[in-house]
């Protein structure tokens, strides 16, 4: 049986000690799990290791933790994958999640982080009304469209490689705001509108994720938080939802901003968000950031040129026919961890999936021209 | 000092129903757990949960599947409760948020499930208990002015007063090392069951039997722990689950031949015969040459639509993925029968109640019995609520004419923490817990499996008393107070090891076959002499005793079982 090195991240906190890394060596078959490896640890070596674990199989969501420095269950992962992605050569680092404060070896404080974020939410339904005799009927998709937020097994993945939560631990973050759009999403929820404006005007609310996918790529389940708090940003435009924190209207300006310019024109960007140039409420927040401008413009960041004469206009058309196809959809599409639908269906699966093909190819031809644009620009 | 109207052990379905019931009938409730409630093992419970709910069906259908999955040794009246509180239940949950599955008309849907004569069984994709709990859990979070939280917080001990009657329990904040005293007028054992005394099980780790060996360390009878269920599809590579689901939806068993072997033990519900029965003809085939060469039969799922399979089987999907390296939506996989559940329990009456006054039990941990000797599939779920309900109405209902127990309980917090000092400060017999579990687990699993007779089941209990007594001297690494697993550990051992002794003393009485309890040297049905419940009490000495108590038959009357 192949051996593994295990780094692990220690911490007791009686001990009066800093953390520190301990090694251990592990022999086990490279498809078990690296829980695996540290039960084994655990059981034949040292016994003060600690780590929260359950199930052992990905669905009680105990062993998060960080692995190669990225947040996953241990108990999904193998050891010879960790392995092979180790960062040291070979040996494999395990460490606690981010975000959260330890409380010992491998355990996180969950609750004093991640489950007061749950909270935050009022995470349980709120129908309006009395209850019907029967179920509630609601649409077959609607269920299944929910059915990807109840797929959270409250790990804190996400809460932990979060780098909107590392700038702002007050960001309500991706497990809690998708929790939020489980309810949102529900048809049989009465305080859609409620539930909408409260976290689109809370300033640590949807408009404080940065898009950077980490909470996607850190997700053990699928559950893709951030397009979570996506469809409750589009859901609170459709709301009519005017945020203070002027989310809302920003990010009408960028989409707006990009279907005219092709790509983002960000001179025009900042006056967008505030209703255009000549709009009372631009021109202060012009003013207000003339010290950046200035700064940027004497650092060589913007120019004159750049920002009077955007360069990438001659591809708008093409970005145009991606915004207006998208837009022309009845329902929004919605990319979905439960595919629903049944197999008979081949002809509308196979139509679809041409279509999104050739759209596809457009993408691309668009991607590799707004790709050689800035080149042709030379530097100044 | 905690003091609560209902205290509640175990955060799972059975135990937040419990807390849910009490609370709205008026009580004060506590609900403790050694994990925090949404690690629960009712997570596990993929498939769904069984009522007969639909216009065609009717609860008299849904019992006589539940009686005759069990083998005639249920208790017809408390199943005559489940199965007529079913249907309320599911719309119950309905209206609290489960996103269960809906048809084209937006009605609830079913899916089919073995043993069951119709499809009645509702479920979210195959997380249908991983939905159920969090939905509770967040019903729990709405009512927490009513419902104090402690979460993370292992029970050591139950309590009880010189009448006898429970009167709380003895805690360990995991958190901190902190022992604590929980008084409360009733007390309800929600901790779900032993699946870790076996080596391999479908069960969580933190499934070891903690409320089953409280409550019978307390003079509680345990009931039919003789019947442990080997679900017929585990993953051959480690043993865990591949959701009854999958069948449901039309995956189907082949031996190394390629014969759809069932058509030769089940010819008319096939795949879809009740679990022992299913898991006996695959341990058959096995045992007589028939199965793989990795030791397990093949379970194809790709004859399910793939569309169909990753909506409403997309967990095993990851599974297969992961931990068998397969594709179930093109490959078969390999599976094998594993240990999963035990029908048996504290013995309880309809509403929860344990012969010990004051202590009530729920869900797995409990024997009702509404399972006898064989559950059926998508029943467990169904009992933890209709059955922790209950317990929980009628807890509140108890400590609303009784004052809070009173006495000074610090010496009773000395005592306490001073056991768990002697197990961190003892010097060790050269073993370790989990070498002493794992013995356990093998043992439990070679001699009180699917097949059974009287000599294996002796040297099993020799195997355990053995342990038993290196377990009171086994030493472990870690002094510490905060998260100190390796002292949980011991007690956990120490817990497991009383069930164990359990299911294998009343396993050695039962000198018949019936449901998952099947003795090759005493292979035919006895009802003359065995349609009764085997009871095992601890008496003063620690030893068990064995009793008896008769089964209640209200309508069907027992009939040769086939499918």
């Amino acid at each position: 049986m192949p051996e593994f090195n295990l780094k692990i991240r220690r911490y007791l906190p009686e001990s009066g000690e800093a953390p520190y890394w301990q090694e251990y060596r592990v022999e086990l078959d490279g498809h078990q799990s690296v829980l695996e490896g540290i039960l084994k640890v655990r059981a034949d070596q040292d016994g003060t290791l600690g780590i929260r674990c359950s199930c052992r199989a990905a669905i009680c969501g105990s062993c998060g933790v960080k692995i190669n420095g990225k947040p996953r269950l241990a108990c999904n992962t193998h050891l010879e994958f960790a392995a092979g992605h180790s960062p040291e050569d070979g040996t494999i680092v395990v460490e606690p999640m981010g975000n959260m404060p330890v409380v010992k070896d491998l355990i996180v404080d969950m609750e004093a982080v991640h489950w007061k974020k749950i909270r935050r939410v009022s995470p349980w339904l709120l129908p309006e009304g009395e209850p019907p005799e029967r179920e509630y009927v609601v649409p077959h998709e609607a269920m299944v469209d929910v059915t990807q937020s109840m797929a959270c097994i409250q790990c804190g993945a996400c809460v932990s490689d979060c780098l909107s939560m590392e700038v702002d631990p007050l960001f309500i973050g991706p497990a809690a705001l998708a929790k939020s759009y489980r309810f949102v999403g529900d048809p049989r929820d009465g305080q859609h509108y409620e539930r909408l404006k409260d976290v689109a005007e809370d300033p640590h609310g949807i408009y404080d994720c940065t898009h950077c996918f980490n909470c996607i790529d850190a997700c053990p389940k699928g559950v893709a938080p951030m397009s979570q708090i996506m469809r409750l940003r589009r859901a609170a435009g459709s709301h009519g939802i005017e945020d203070r924190n002027n989310g809302h209207r920003h990010e009408a300006a960028f989409v707006e901003n990009i279907e005219r310019n092709g790509l983002l024109h960000e001179a025009d960007l900042l006056p967008d968000s505030y209703g255009g140039k000549l709009h009372p409420r631009a021109l202060p927040e012009l003013m207000s950031s003339l010290p950046a401008i200035t700064k940027a413009l004497a650092r060589g960041k913007v120019t004159p040129q750049k920002a009077l004469l955007h360069p990438h206009r001659r591809h708008y058309h093409q970005v145009r026919k991606l915004i207006q196809a998208v837009e022309s959809k009845e329902e929004p599409l919605e990319l979905n961890l439960y595919i629903t639908g049944y197999e008979e269906d081949v002809e509308a699966t196979e139509h679809e999936a041409g279509e999104t093909a050739a759209m596809r190819e457009d993408v691309q031809e668009d991607a590799k021209n707004v790709a050689s644009g800035p080149q042709k620009e030379p530097r100044q | 000092m905690p003091s609560h109207d209902v205290l509640i052990i175990g955060a799972g379905l059975a135990g937040q129903r419990a807390a849910l019931a009490a609370a709205e009938a008026g009580a004060t409730v506590a609900i403790v757990s050694k994990v925090h409630p949404v690690r629960s093992h009712s997570n596990a419970a993929a498939g769904g949960i069984n009522a007969a709910l639909n216009p065609e069906d009717t609860w008299e259908s849904h019992a006589f599947d539940t009686v005759k999955g069990s083998d005639y040794l249920a208790d017809q009246d408390a199943i005559e409760i489940m199965c007529r509180a079913a249907p309320d239940e599911i719309i119950q949950l309905e209206h609290l948020g489960v996103t269960f599955h809906r048809d084209e008309t937006g009605h609830l849907g079913t899916r089919a499930f073995g043993g069951a004569s119709q499809a009645r069984t509702y479920y979210v994709a195959d997380i249908t208990g991983q939905a159920l709990l969090h939905v509770l859990y967040e019903q729990l979070l709405k009512y927490h002015e009513q419902i104090d939280r402690y979460e993370e917080w292992f029970v050591t001990s139950l309590l009880q007063d010189d009448a006898g009657e429970c009167t709380g329990a003895m805690a360990r904040d995991v958190r901190d090392g902190a022992i604590e005293a929980f008084r409360a007028k009733a007390v309800i054992q929600a901790s779900g069951g032993a699946g870790q005394a076996y080596k391999p099980t479908t069960n969580a780790l933190i499934c070891t039997g903690d409320g089953i060996a409280q409550a019978y360390r307390i003079g509680a009878p345990v009931m039919d722990m003789e019947m442990v269920q080997y679900h017929p599809t585990t993953l051959v590579e480690n043993g865990f689950l591949i959701t009854e689901g999958a069948r449901g939806e039309g995956a189907q068993l082949f031996n190394s031949g390629g014969e759809r072997f069932m058509e030769r033990y089940a010819p008319n519900k096939l795949e879809l015969a009740s679990r022992d029965v299913v898991s006996r003809a695959e341990q058959t085939e096995i045992n007589e040459g028939r199965g793989l060469d990795n030791g397990g039969l093949a379970l194809d799922i790709t004859l399910v639509p793939r569309k169909r399979i990753l909506e409403a089987l997309r967990e095993i999907v990851n599974i297969g993925r992961d931990f068998a390296g397969v594709d179930i939506t093109k490959d078969p996989i390999s599976i094998r029968p594993g240990q999963h559940y035990i029908m048996g329990g504290i013995r309880t009456d309809n509403l929860g109640r344990t012969p010990v006054a004051g202590l009530y039990a729920a869900g797995e941990c409990a024997c009702v019995s509404v399972h006898g000797g064989n559950r059926l599939g998508a029943n467990s779920l169904l009992d933890t609520l209709i059955f922790g309900r209950r317990a929980g109405e009628d807890a509140a209902t108890r400590a609303s004419g009784l004052p809070m127990p009173d006495g000074n309980l610090n010496s009773r917090i000395t005592d306490e923490q001073a056991w768990i000092d002697s197990i961190i400060s003892r010097d060790g017999n050269g073993r370790r817990v989990a070498q002493l579990k794992e013995e356990l687990g093998e043992a439990m699993n070679q001699y009180c499996a699917v097949f059974r007779d009287a000599d294996g089941l002796d040297a099993c209990l020799q195997t355990i008393r053995r342990l038993q007594e290196q377990a009171e001297s086994v030493g472990i690494d870690d002094s510490g107070t905060v998260f100190n697993q390796d002292v949980l550990g011991v007690i956990e051992l120490g817990y497991m090891l009383d069930c164990a002794e359990a299911m294998v003393v009343s396993g050695v009485k039962r000198t018949e076959s019936r449901g998952a309890h099947f003795r090759t040297d005493h292979p035919e049905r006895n009802d003359d002499e065995w349609l009764k419940h085997i009871n095992v009490t601890r008496t003063e000495d620690g030893t068990p005793e064995i009793s008896y108590s008769p089964v209640t038959i209200t309508r069907w009357q027992p009939e040769e079982r086939k499918y």
